[in-house]
């Protein structure tokens, strides 16, 4: 399988990078080229495997309903580039 | 032509834990902006979720009590999208694997019974919430529910009329209260619905082309929605257009659906498992040990209630059809007997459920305890008062009157002397002085009116103050003008 400059103008789109002309081949370039190693990877007979949903083969460590965490706003909002009554201000997002 | 309606519909129940779904920052609702979104819940470089067990625990309590199978292995994966109040560009949600698969619920429509099928139901994060107000041309974002965990529970297109979705909407909001995973405020937003419509020729096969009403958060506002929807639909097809896959939102104001994004684009969340997660196991001793502590479910209870108190199905899915309507009518018929069950149904749903209704109030903000209302039923059963006293009694105990204490009503039968009168000779006594003082109805009835001897009994209670057994004064009555 390999993509096309249309895909990687959607993908793009999708995950709200801006791409030059320029960037968009290369990027198409090494998508492909990722996509190749993918091919390789689906080559191996896994019959009989069990699917994994994690590199890892342990499972999910469970923490115990508490609260532990305390307010600290004033630390987060000093570095948010604009905030009012204590919200995170952002370019107006209308539907 | 007659046409077909199809509805599923997505409920997002607001868990009842006290802290995030991948964070200890709390969930307390009416907190300052942004005061409970800890570093993890606004997405800041490096952090890491960690699963909170109690959400589990609300999930597998779920499944059980919709007879689903809960996944021995579950995973999170991430559902990418872009909007600012969700901080990492993405949901952690589940999706191929989700923890409760399949199950159902048994709804009712009148007499109807009907059965509506789950999809699924996952567990899955909130987004935090935008305001587009007073900001100068900008949107505020307090994150404090960015990270509150959430249900989403998925029903097949089983619903055929909005009466459908509402009654299936209403027994899963009672169901997540009764088993305590969701406190099922819907102004707050903790249960919140989805409903997707479609219209299709009757007799049709294929489903028609479906629009999704988002955020519906009262059942009223739903059956609103789903009916113009509907129409709506109707007309169009009618009309020659095709309908196309769209969500809307409905505007209570005007009683109107109206199209909100096109979802072409939208769809294409590009979920993949979450790395930051490793799968959910779930182990077959966890089950039990939750299911060991689940309350007895109102499918049991129902037929429990059928069984010992001999009630209709219709009444014991009315005494079961939330937790605190169940736990006043075993309250009371803890009291009153189990022999006196089928008379304390009768009085909740009648006499009590009017007063509550006519005061637009919840059984359970009733003035009139469980154990005052048995205390009166039994002074029924054993012939201290009668029906009709009874009613009288009633009205003072929901005006607070009788001392408040389980023994109310005995206080109020005792102060305002309603006590029945059996005893024979005093109500002999109070028939012939009323036969003295109405000889014309005597002689009436002895020509042969029927309706003379109804009058004349008429009198005796009223001579009595209602308290004579009107069996007894029939009877005596009878006994006299026959002699």
């Amino acid at each position: 399988m390999s993509l096309t400059t249309e895909d990687v103008s959607r993908i793009a789109l999708l995950s709200r990078i801006e791409l030059s002309a320029a960037e968009r081949e290369s990027t198409r370039e090494q998508l492909n080229g990722i996509l190749g190693f993918i091919e390789q990877l689906q080559a191996v007979d896994t019959a009989g495997i069990e699917p994994m949903a994690h590199a890892v083969d342990v499972v999910q460590r469970l923490r115990p309903d508490l609260v532990t965490e305390t307010d600290r706003r004033a630390d987060f909002q000093a570095v948010a580039p604009e905030t009012e009554a204590g919200l995170y201000l952002v370019p107006r997002v209308v539907e | 032509m007659n046409w077909e309606v199809v509805i599923g519909l997505e409920t997002h129940a607001q868990l009842q834990t006290k802290s995030k779904i991948f964070s200890g920052s709390s969930i307390a609702f009416g907190a300052e902006p942004n005061v409970q979104a800890n570093a993890i819940d606004i997405a800041l470089p490096g952090v890491l979720p960690v699963l909170n067990r109690e959400a589990v625990v609300c999930a597998i309590k779920f499944g059980l009590a919709v007879g689903a199978s809960i996944a021995p292995r579950s995973v999170f994966a991430r559902k990418n999208y872009f909007y600012p109040d969700l901080p990492k560009g993405y949901q952690i949600s589940q999706f191929e694997i989700p923890v409760v698969q399949g199950g159902g619920l048994a709804i009712r429509v009148g007499e109807q019974e009907k059965f509506v099928h789950l999809t699924r139901a996952h567990l899955e994060e909130d987004a935090g919430k935008s305001l587009h107000e007073d900001f100068h041309g900008k949107s505020g974002i307090d994150l404090n529910r960015a990270g509150t965990p959430l249900l989403e529970i998925v029903t097949e297109p089983d619903m055929r009329s909005s009466l459908e979705a509402v009654a299936y909407a209403r027994a899963l909001h009672a169901l997540v209260q009764w088993i305590g995973i969701c406190d099922g405020n819907m102004q707050e937003g903790s249960f919140r619905c989805d409903a997707n419509v479609s219209v299709r020729p009757l007799g049709q096969k294929e489903f028609g082309t479906r629009r999704e009403i988002k955020n519906l958060n009262s059942f009223r506002f739903m059956q609103q929605a789903i009916d113009y929807e509907v129409q709506w639909q109707i007309n169009e097809i009618t009309e020659g257009r095709a309908i196309r896959q769209a969500t809307v939102l409905f505007d209570p104001d005007t009683g109107e659906t109206r199209a909100m994004r096109s979802k072409e684009d939208a769809h294409d969340y590009r979920y993949f498992p979450d790395p930051d997660l490793l799968p959910l196991e779930i182990g077959a001793d966890w089950i039990a040990e939750v299911n060991a502590g689940l309350p007895e479910l109102p499918q049991v209870m129902q037929a429990r209630f059928q069984a010992e108190y001999e009630l209709s199905a219709y009444d014991a899915a009315i005494l079961t059809a939330s937790r605190a309507m169940a736990d006043y009518y075993v309250a009371a018929v803890a009291i009153a007997g189990a022999a006196n069950g089928k008379a304390v149904a009768n009085w909740i749903m009648g006499e009590l459920a009017a007063r509550l209704n006519r005061n637009d109030m919840e059984v359970a903000a009733s003035p009139i305890s469980a154990a005052q209302l048995a205390g009166l039923i039994q002074r029924i059963a054993d012939h201290t008062i009668s029906n009709n006293i009874a009613k009288i009694v009633f009205e003072a105990l929901w005006n607070g009157e009788g001392g408040g204490q389980a023994n109310a009503a005995d206080e109020i039968i005792e102060k305002q002397g309603l006590k029945q009168i059996t005893d024979t000779g005093a109500i002999e006594k109070i028939i012939d002085e009323v036969l003295a003082t109405n000889q014309k109805s005597v002689d009436e009835f002895r020509a042969g009116k029927e309706k003379a001897f109804n009058a004349l009994v008429g009198q005796a209670m009223k001579a009595t103050r209602g308290k004579a057994n009107p069996q007894q004064v029939n009877d005596l009555l009878k006994k006299k003008l026959g002699g």
